[in-house]
């Protein structure tokens, strides 16, 4: 009988529980939203695309179209292709040092990153399981002080709600560990990736240029198709000059952009755990003062 | 009340021991004054036993009670007890003990019992009662500590001696501090001891800390790992807390075998603690025995207490249970989070490494010398977590399952009670069968057995209401104790909460400038 009332009168802070956790996940898809928003708002050539101008303005509901199983073979394949080709192409040097520089620098930073992300999300679930444990033990000991028939019962009852408040607190550590560490690291995994891919798509430009100047080459030698080869040469190369502007362009801007967001993920990371551990230590020295005054 | 974060954890009862010491002197000094103002003095001597019923015996209670908690326990005490002769036998050991000899921590009251007649049973157990409310009032002024693990021979023979060191001044030991070497069986020798005399008249004898096959192989065979430190840190708390727990008992440390464990250089070896012993084998047939005879028994439960104290234990053991298996799961997950967090750090130091913007590259290294202090914070407050709460969650549930021992040994002494006025009732009958049939020869002899049996019904009665008010008295004393444990070591506990959280914030605040220094 009194487990049943016990439950019961935990429903209520279930109930509120389930939110909490509701609200967290849906706070940290909202931040992704925005910082993506943000992202190809400030984006020079993305920002005038017509689908980004309809998408922010359109005040009725957008239908979008999801992959139809055909597109998403076709994915699949590129990727696969892709990454072979990626093993061939980095192989090759490049000429310009600060490509060299990023693609030596993202390859490592990308691994790293990919690392401090797994055990970021390691820690931060190790925290949530601290949290849970908070929460049974202050269930168990409010069954303790129900039931003691000494005067213990309300010392059990102060101290079951110090965990059950501090429980709290602790979630919620976890939880901002997560928005603003684990997150972080995820997202400039992606990130990292990206340039990474923006990094192979301009070698394999480079390749193909290569290939046109020697197609040129032979073309000439034979004379044969020369103003072919002279096209299709002119073409590569503008591509490759093209692609190799802006790509120089976005590793800056994703330098730039990673030391802000790490700046502010930190600092704000720094503040809330101090925020926390001080509320922290505010409730456990108040129960503190209550228990010590009743002894 | 400082907390103490480090894991060889407890001299932790020696804060709240001394607080109390205080108190206990100042209640002294109140008894000394009530003492002197009535020169008619409780003197055992002049008064007989059964004068402990509250009509004629008003003025001692009074004067012996040196705060109201204990002024509740002897009125209890004395409101049950209506008998002849109390049968203190059981408790005497068999040598000559200088037990009977005043061993009140004040000498105030021994000049006076050494003037009447000390050999009369009624006398010492007035005189023992008083000696364990003196001693209630002045905190035994005993403490031990176990220490210095060290392991002594090789292979498979090989064992842990640890140190027993007792700072006492009670008159009844031989000195004032004095220390042992003594090994794990040694305690179990002790506890097997003591509860062979106690337990079965009502007395909580506290549990000796459990065996373990596997830790005890483990340090044997010579793996000197974490884990097997972590065993033998584990045990030398606890045997340091079983011993605690027992000298808190007035009872129990007038025993000259708790006496001779604590002081004597020498101890003949318990082996019939061993477990695949034959002393073993039929300690488990016997308690296997007692479960199928638990089931058996159906008392007549006259008393109210008894039924509800059994069930509020019941419930205890249960509640304590479900806290202790959370309180594990604490320690385990704050363990990993702690080798997480670890992890972490070293991660983020390799992010920062590759890092090629100087400011965030700084930045990431301390954010990763940062989460490595607090990987520490986290393993010390497993620590504690562990030794401070977990433990005493531990220690409480195998005291109640003594205090369950000490109910069924109450239910034995009714059966045997009951069996003997069945038996009575038997050889009265065969009694009148042989006067019809006019056997003149038997029938003295049986007339000799009912003499025989009417002493054993008399005396197994006496036996059941002796163990009742003993378990009264205990369970009350059990309760008190059970109190001031949890309160002291929970306290303790949050304490330990509290440093955590500060040093938390010390290290937060150190990285904030750091991380605001990115440009």
């Amino acid at each position: 009988m009194t487990t049943t009332l016990n439950e019961i009168k935990h429903l209520p802070t279930l109930a509120l529980l389930v939110c909490c956790e509701y609200l967290a996940i849906f706070k940290k898809t909202v931040a992704m939203h925005e910082v993506f928003l943000c992202r190809v708002a400030a984006h020079p050539i993305l920002r005038k695309d017509l689908n980004f101008h309809v998408f922010l303005e359109y005040n009725q509901d957008l239908s979008v179209r999801g992959k139809n199983k055909k597109e998403k073979l076709e994915d699949f394949f590129k990727n696969m292709v892709k990454s072979a080709d990626g093993v061939i192409v980095s192989g090759v040097k490049d000429v310009d040092d600060f490509f060299e520089h990023e693609r030596t620098f993202l390859v490592e930073y990308h691994n790293r990153v990919k690392d401090a992300s797994a055990k970021s999300d390691k820690m931060t679930r190790s925290h949530k399981n601290v949290a849970d444990d908070y929460n049974r033990i202050g269930s168990s000991l409010y069954a303790l002080g129900t039931q003691d028939s000494t005067d213990i019962c309300k010392f059990f009852l102060k101290v079951s709600e110090l965990f059950d408040k501090t429980r709290k607190i602790e979630a919620r550590v976890s939880a901002d560990e997560d928005l603003k560490l684990s997150d972080l690291l995820k997202y400039y995994l992606r990130e990292s990736q990206a340039a990474k891919d923006l990094l192979y798509r301009r070698s394999r430009s480079l390749v193909d240029y290569e290939n046109a100047n020697k197609a040129l080459d032979k073309a000439r030698a034979k004379n044969k198709d020369v103003l072919q080869a002279e096209t299709t040469q002119q073409i590569c190369c503008q591509k490759f000059e093209k692609i190799s502007e802006s790509a120089k362009q976005e590793l800056i801007d994703f330098k730039t952009r990673r030391v802000a967001a790490f700046r502010k993920n930190l600092v704000e990371l720094a503040e809330l755990e101090l925020k926390h551990a001080k509320g922290n230590l505010q409730l456990l020295q108040s129960c503190l003062a209550v228990l010590n005054g009743d002894t | 009340m400082a907390a103490e974060r480090e894991p060889p954890p407890l001299g932790e009862a020696r804060p709240a021991e001394l607080e109390e010491l205080e108190d206990g002197e100042e209640l002294f000094a109140s008894t000394v004054s009530t003492m002197e103002s009535s020169p008619s003095s409780p003197e055992p001597a002049s008064l007989p036993a059964e004068d402990l019923s509250t009509n004629s015996n008003g003025p001692k209670p009074t004067e012996i009670m040196l705060d109201d908690d204990r002024e509740d326990l002897f009125a209890e005490a004395t409101e049950e007890v209506s008998l002849d002769s109390p049968e203190r036998d059981p408790i005497l050991s068999p040598e000559p003990t200088p037990a009977i000899t005043p061993v009140t921590p004040t000498t105030l009251v021994a000049p006076r019992m050494e003037s009447k007649s000390v050999t009369s049973t009624a006398i010492f157990d007035r005189s023992r009662e008083e000696i364990e409310e003196e001693a209630n009032g002045d905190m035994f002024d005993i403490e031990i500590n176990v220490s210095d693990p060290e392991k002594v021979g090789d292979g498979m023979n090989a064992y842990m001696a640890y140190r027993v060191t007792t700072k006492t001044s009670l008159s009844m030991f031989h000195k004032n501090e004095f220390s042992v070497k003594r090994r794990f069986s040694d305690f179990l020798g002790l506890h097997s001891k003591l509860a062979t005399k106690y337990m079965h008249i009502g007395y909580i004898v506290p549990p000796a800390p459990e065996k373990s096959i596997v830790g005890m192989t483990k340090v044997k065979v010579g793996k000197e790992d974490s884990s097997s430190t972590e065993f033998v840190e584990k045990r030398r708390a606890a045997l340091e807390r079983y011993l605690q727990r027992t000298v808190k008992h007035p009872t129990l440390l007038q025993d000259p075998d708790l006496r001779q464990f604590l002081e004597s250089s020498e101890l003949p070896r318990a082996v019939n603690t061993q477990a695949l012993s034959g002393a073993g084998i039929l300690r488990m047939v016997n308690k296997a025995a007692d479960a199928v005879n638990k089931m058996t028994i159906k008392m007549n439960e006259s008393d109210a207490w008894f039924e509800e104290k059994q069930q509020q234990f019941e419930n205890l053991d249960q509640q304590l249970k479900k806290l202790h298996a959370s309180v594990e799961a604490l320690v385990c997950h704050r363990k990993e989070l702690s080798a997480n967090t670890a992890a972490f750090a070293k991660s983020a130091a390799m992010l920062g490494n590759s890092e090629d913007h100087t400011a965030l590259s700084r930045a990431l290294s301390q954010l990763a010398e940062v989460e490595e202090k607090i990987d520490q914070l986290h393993q010390e407050q497993a620590f504690a977590d562990f030794y401070v709460f977990s433990e005493l969650l531990g220690d409480y549930i195998r005291l109640i399952a003594a205090v369950k021992g000490v109910f069924d040994h109450r239910m034995k002494c009714w059966q045997k009670w009951q069996d003997a006025q069945v038996t009575l009732q038997k050889k009265r009958e065969a009694e009148a069968k042989l006067q019809l049939a006019n056997k003149p020869d038997k029938l003295q002899q049986a007339k000799d057995e009912i003499k025989e049996w009417e002493t054993k019904v008399q005396q197994g009665e006496k036996d059941f209401e002796q163990i009742s008010k003993t378990i009264r008295k205990e369970v009350g004393r059990f309760e008190k104790e059970r109190v001031k444990d949890f309160k002291t070591v929970i306290i303790k506990y949050l304490e330990s909460l509290v440093q955590t959280q500060q040093q938390l914030i010390k290290y937060w605040e150190a990285f904030l400038p750091e991380a605001k220094a990115i440009a």
